[in-house]
């Protein structure tokens, strides 16, 4: 039976642009008056993540998807909403009060070269959590776990002693794995952590993940642009656009029948070999800037099947009969 | 908390040192102000052992010696430089005083480092209103001359506690003043570096481990930045001797009975029209030849160390 592990509700997140205090301030109809200029990068998102689970988050550049993660990591603080872990709301935690969940919730990163210390060994990296985290244990038992360690993400313990220049990409997003396994968390976030990998070295670092899946009763959520990694890796999907879940669905139903308007574009641009018949849906239109608090669906300015209540009020999720949930007002009214 | 010994290994040992060291080989004339740098200190710490005089000798200052010319002039082989108004020895002089000259330099950069490091990556990490603070706080220090500082601190001083108590902690006092007045420099060029570094993906995820702020600057940024530190590190120590100088040569510095060789070309001033040139030009040239040293020194690391300059 799936439990929920981490719940996300209402989440909203915007960063002020004019950050200096100076420039808030404008002269408009002859009066001085201060004022933020804001974007919005998260409005407003739900979202449920069961233990033990996959669960993607594809939309294109500039969605939140990225947000998305940091705040869920503690990262950036949101603006609004609430993030549960279990039963426990871990939103607004100080650092002394979020410890334990740092060992529970741990993140992959990006990009393989920034994301490990040029100046610190492999051993030192591994070491700094480990030791950290379990004060108790003695030098010999923190080195053993880190030889371990290594040995699983399939490093040698002999090369711990090197620094991270002298690895590969995909053996610094191995040894990226690592260190957030050290803690043995059970929910891992992993921020696009192929999109700097060939692709031969990506198909490595997803066994791996699977792997380590399988072994520790994993629960991941996955951000990528890659949909085919979705098809193969993903429990279920979130499809973001400009700050929302647009529609959530098992990995089987939205490949096979896509709902809302904006997945079956992004899913028609799939390229596919053994079809060459259909067409990409294009889209018209610029994707809107995120400066502005959107007024009712935020795919509007692009959906060929837009109408008046789609400018005003904003699409609840709706539960669909094949276990899937979109957010569109067409779909609700059967226009689709 | 407790940390294995192996983590002590310092991060730096590796490529920077390396990078450093065969840039120096192949290069004359950084090696050249590498060696005379080297011999300048040698010659600061073994003074003792080196100068052919014991200042602390009470017969060390004898007025029938006084104002003896250079060896070469004289034909004495007593003192190879000369004697000074005093009658002292002048390469025993200038040995010690080059010592202090030192000594005022690199102590008074390590407090400026310090504290330009501390206020650097505090500024730089937590940012928001403390960084606005800091900043500002270093924006007044350097719209102040340091000299300036210097010179009205070290007034104030004297005037307060008397001439004879100013005597007796000239070094420290003048260690602090330069110390104090100049660490904008090492704060702003760390807050720089440190903004660079804080984006980059290993500082979240050690904020991701919850590694507290105090560590991440200090073990995981402070590392990154060192490159930028070693070269104003040894500008610094040049124009911290420079302004030693300056303020000995004032009056304000050394005073004549444990001379600096600002102090000394200070002192040799008043003779130099009356024949005895050697007494501040001798000092003079020593002092020119470390800095010159000092600053190809700093010149160099800069273009070794400039990040585009490794891609050639």
């Amino acid at each position: 039976m799936t439990r929920p592990l981490i719940q996300i509700s209402g989440l909203e997140k915007s960063f002020t642009s004019n950050e200096g205090w100076l420039g808030q301030w404008r002269f408009h109809q002859g009066k001085l008056t201060r004022q933020k200029d804001s974007v919005h990068a998260l409005n407003g998102v739900n979202l449920t993540i069961n233990q033990g689970e996959t669960l993607c988050v594809v939309g294109e550049t500039g969605c939140g998807k990225s947000t998305l993660a940091r705040a869920i990591m503690g990262l950036t603080t949101p603006t609004a909403g609430e993030i549960h872990y279990l039963d426990q709301r871990i939103d607004q935690l100080n650092n002394r009060q979020r410890m334990f969940f740092r060992r529970r919730m741990q993140m992959v990163f990006q990009n393989p070269y920034a994301s490990l210390n040029p100046r610190m060994t492999v051993y030192q990296t591994l070491s700094e959590p480990i030791s950290f985290h379990n004060p108790q244990l003695s030098r010999a038992q923190v080195d053993e776990q880190i030889d371990e360690l290594l040995e699983s993400v399939g490093i040698s313990a002999s090369s711990s002693d090197r620094y991270p220049h002298e690895f590969s990409g995909g053996q610094r997003q191995r040894i990226s794995l690592a260190r957030a396994l050290s803690v043995e968390p059970d929910f891992i976030v992993a921020d696009e952590p192929l999109s700097a990998l060939d692709v031969s070295v990506q198909a490595q670092v997803l066994n791996l993940m699977m792997d380590k899946q399988e072994e520790r009763n994993l629960s991941y959520l996955f951000i990528t642009h890659d949909l085919a990694v979705v098809e193969h890796f993903a429990t279920r999907v979130a499809v973001m656009y400009l700050g929302r879940i647009c529609e959530l669905a098992p990995t089987n139903t939205l490949f096979n029948s896509p709902k809302h308007p904006y997945t079956q574009a992004l899913l028609s641009a799939i390229p596919r070999l053994d079809s060459n018949t259909a067409q990409p849906i294009r889209l018209i239109g610029e994707v809107p800037t995120p400066t502005e608090k959107p007024i009712g669906c935020v795919f509007q300015a692009r959906c060929p099947y837009a109408n008046q209540r789609c400018y005003d009020v904003s699409p609840e999720m709706t539960l669909q009969s094949d276990g899937s949930s979109v957010a569109c007002h067409a779909i609700e009214e059967g226009r689709l | 908390m407790k940390y294995p010994k192996k983590d002590l290994i310092h991060p730096i040992s590796g490529s920077r040192w390396n990078h450093i060291w065969s840039g120096f080989v192949g290069d004359k004339l950084a090696m050249l102000a590498l060696i005379i740098f080297i011999f300048y200190v040698l010659v600061a710490l073994l003074a003792p052992l080196v100068a052919p005089f014991d200042i602390a000798d009470p017969a060390f200052m004898d007025l029938m010696n006084a104002e003896i010319a250079p060896s070469w002039i004289s034909g004495d082989s007593q003192f190879l430089l000369g004697t000074d108004a005093q009658g002292r020895d002048l390469l025993s002089v200038i040995l010690y005083g080059t010592r202090l000259s030192l000594t005022i330099g690199i102590c008074a950069v390590l407090i400026q480092a310090t504290l330009g490091i501390c206020i650097g990556l505090v500024a730089g990490y937590l940012g928001g209103r403390i960084d606005n603070f800091l900043m500002r706080c270093a924006d007044i220090q350097l719209s102040f001359s340091n000299m300036m500082v210097a010179i009205v601190f070290l007034a104030i001083f004297q005037s307060l506690f008397g001439v004879a108590r100013y005597q007796q902690l000239a070094m420290v006092i003048l260690i602090l003043v330069i110390g104090l007045t100049e660490w904008p420099l090492f704060a702003r060029t760390i807050r720089a570096s440190v903004l660079a570094e804080k984006q980059k993906e290993y500082v979240d995820a050690a904020r991701v481990m919850g590694i507290s702020s105090k560590r991440i600057m200090f073990r995981h940024i402070l590392p990154n930045t060192l490159s930028p530190i070693l070269v104003i590190f040894t500008v610094q120590i040049a124009n911290a001797i420079v302004a030693e100088a300056a303020l000995s040569f004032l009056g304000l510095g050394m005073p004549a009975t444990e001379p600096s060789l600002g102090s000394l070309i200070s002192a040799g001033f008043a003779y130099m029209f009356a024949g005895s040139w050697w007494i501040c030009v001798i000092p003079s040239v020593t002092l020119i030849i470390l800095i010159l040293a000092m600053n190809l020194l700093g010149d160099w690391l800069r273009d070794h160390l400039n990040p585009r300059a490794y891609k050639d």
